[in-house]
């Protein structure tokens, strides 16, 4: 087992690698850049080392100067949290090779994966459901006329780059797809550095269910059960819950398995996250892998009970699962609403500053992931997630009624929050009755705003 | 236990930069306010030795220690009060191993004394099994080497201290 990791991230999910350590009785480094210096969260850790100023390029996202600190640090292996450098398959080949284990993937399951196409087609491989859509990239605008018109519109125009819904466009005829090809591919190419793109059939008022999975060094993979985050804005999801409600026990059963299926395909270890769409009769689709821990990670970790920073560190250190399928139990229902620092009265406008007054919720049912309290001044160079405030009770209702009475104690001053937004999502029936899709929010919601 | 982090006009190191900031870009004063808490610095320009003024109100939370930060904050508060010359830093541009000579059997790069410009090269920081050779970038004269070769360093860790009058 690891003497000493790295955590090369910042905030909560930074927080919670410390913690894992702890529990384990790990040594723990953290980092930090300029912006982030005097954060609490850092004197939790057993050392902290400053690499660099607060714009990410110098700093977490800033190879050498890492990899520069876990020397200085002594340390076996780096955890690289999610974001930042936690899919880049560079950056796991550089710790490897400089003899420090990546907690994460094999390198050629990232890239493979990483590619939106190339995991299509693993998917297609190991007969999981894809959309419906083009076999590879689309190089010439005839075959993507051809392909609209036997799929039939509208269509989805994606970046084989591209991430976290970036670089794609809908189109619902010829001539929008036409333009959309043009922009999608341009947009592609200026932020990832390829323009490729391939189609997909448009989904219509999808959900978006996900399943967590973990495999081992030694091949052993297994699920850890379903996520919904149906509840976005701009693709970034503002609730998740487990087990996805109204979604019958055979689909559920299929789309775990698949998920298995397809990530030991790609020879996958670690932790992961298969991501489906699922249509109104309730087929699903696989749409892509996040070959890393995510941010609603904790709603799983309340319903199955492991602690899966804890099951990453052991998988980097070379453990076999210590569970086999069967023993993956699931118990009650779970749903997590983030914090972020912004206005959703003012377009989600990102709102930084000093937090003067910081009253989080308690008592049974609760778990709040945070790095931040009263005094802490939220630096407005990074993501603006502040808080992840969970819920866990033997029924859905419960947990609704209960996550309403939680977001009724929080109080915040000094920033703006998705408080209100989130208290009127958990008091709508909509919600109350699982008739939400992806579109929701921007249906509901922000029309409301100018 | 701190609660508020992040820069504050009372934190030690924002006092020696200002410092600094005021000797290299020839400032008289500066004065920064945040809500109720100020804090002013004035330099003599005439005189060879700066005098450095704070309010009462700005010195109170550095010294009582709350609920800014802890008790070593408020002893090393005292220094850039006593500070008399505006001596300016050499810092470390990236998190790595200092090395103040070329070879371990080589004299060091720099020392207390010596005069160094721009181009001077004062130490070496290894970074990833890469050896950085790190350039003065002022002029002036080494009075203090604030690390011993072989330290570990991070970035912005001051490495030297130098007069750029002498």
């Amino acid at each position: 087992m690891f003497q000493r990791i790295l955590v090369a991230n910042r905030g909560e999910i930074a927080l919670r690698v410390i913690r894992a350590c702890k529990d384990m009785g790990i040594e723990v480094v953290a980092v930090f850049s300029e912006a982030d210096r005097g954060a609490h969260y850092l004197s939790l850790a057993d050392q902290a080392i400053c690499i660099g100023p607060g714009v990410a390029s110098e700093s977490y996202l800033n190879i050498p100067r890492i990899i520069s600190a876990a020397e200085i640090g002594d340390v076996q292996a780096i955890h690289p949290g999610y974001g930042f450098l936690s899919e880049n398959a560079h950056f796991a080949e550089v710790c490897r090779s400089c003899n420090i284990e990546f907690i994460g993937p094999p390198e050629k399951a990232m890239r493979q994966l990483g590619n939106k196409n190339e995991a299509r087609k693993l998917a297609m491989a190991a007969k999981v459901p894809v959309v419906p859509g083009s076999e590879g990239l689309i190089t010439r605008e005839e075959d993507a006329l051809k392909l609209a018109h036997e799929m039939g519109y509208p269509v989805l125009i994606k970046a084989a780059a591209g991430g976290g819904g970036r670089g794609m466009r809908v189109a619902h005829n010829d001539i929008s797809l036409k333009t959309g090809l043009a922009s999608a591919s341009q947009e592609a190419e200026s932020a990832f550095k390829d323009g490729s793109v391939y189609l997909e059939k448009y989904i219509e008022h999808p959900r978006h269910v996900e399943v967590q999975v973990l495999g081992d060094k030694h091949g052993n993979v297994i699920h850890l059960w379903e996520r919904d985050c149906s509840l976005q804005r701009r693709h970034q999801k503002l609730v998740e819950e487990s087990p996805a409600p109204r979604l019958p026990e055979s689909v559920r059963q299929e789309l775990c398995q698949a998920a298995v299926r397809l990530v030991k395909t790609a020879g996958y270890y670690s932790a992961g996250t298969c991501e489906f769409l699922v249509d109104k009769d309730n087929r699903f689709y696989f749409i892509e892998v996040n070959a890393r821990i995510q941010v609603e990670h904790p709603v799983t970790e309340l319903v199955t009970g492991i602690d899966l920073v804890q099951q990453q560190i052991r998988i980097a250190a070379g453990e076999k699962l210590s569970l086999t399928q069967d023993q993956v139990e699931r118990r009650g229902s779970a749903i997590e609403v983030r914090i972020n620092a912004e206005d959703p009265a003012a377009g989600f406008r990102p709102s930084p500053g000093l937090i003067t007054a910081w009253k989080p919720p308690g008592g049974p049912g609760i778990r709040l992931d945070t790095h931040v309290s009263a005094g802490y001044r939220v630096p407005p160079n990074y993501d603006s997630l502040v808080a992840k405030l969970l819920v866990h009770r033997p029924t859905r209702d419960e947990a609704i009624d209960t996550m309403r009475r939680a977001l009724a104690e929080f109080h915040v001053e000094g920033i703006k929050t998705t408080i209100p937004i989130l208290r009127d999502i958990l008091n709508d029936i909509a919600f109350r009755e699982a008739k939400v899709d992806t579109t929701y929010i921007e249906r509901t919601y922000l029309k409301k705003e100018a | 236990m701190a609660e508020e982090s992040g820069p504050s006009p009372f934190d030690v190191r924002t006092v020696r930069d200002l410092v600094g900031l005021m000797s290299r870009h020839d400032l008289a004063e500066l004065e920064l306010a945040d809500g109720t808490r100020s804090i002013k610095l004035k330099r003599a320009i005439a005189a060879p030795m700066p005098i450095l003024t704070a309010t009462p109100v700005a010195m109170a939370p550095v010294a009582h220690a709350a609920p800014v930060a802890a008790a070593p904050v408020a002893a090393a508060a005292i220094e850039p009060v006593k500070a008399a010359r505006p001596l300016l830093e050499i810092k470390s541009p990236t998190p790595g191993t200092f090395y103040s000579s070329p070879k371990p059997t080589d004299p060091p790069f720099v020392q207390v004394g010596s005069k160094v410009g721009p181009g001077t090269i004062v130490c070496i920081i290894e970074a990833m099994k890469i050896f950085n050779e790190i350039p003065a970038d002022l002029t002036g004269t080494i009075v203090e080497v604030c690390v011993e070769s072989k330290q570990p360093v991070e970035y912005g860790q001051v490495l030297f201290r130098i007069d750029p009058a002498a």
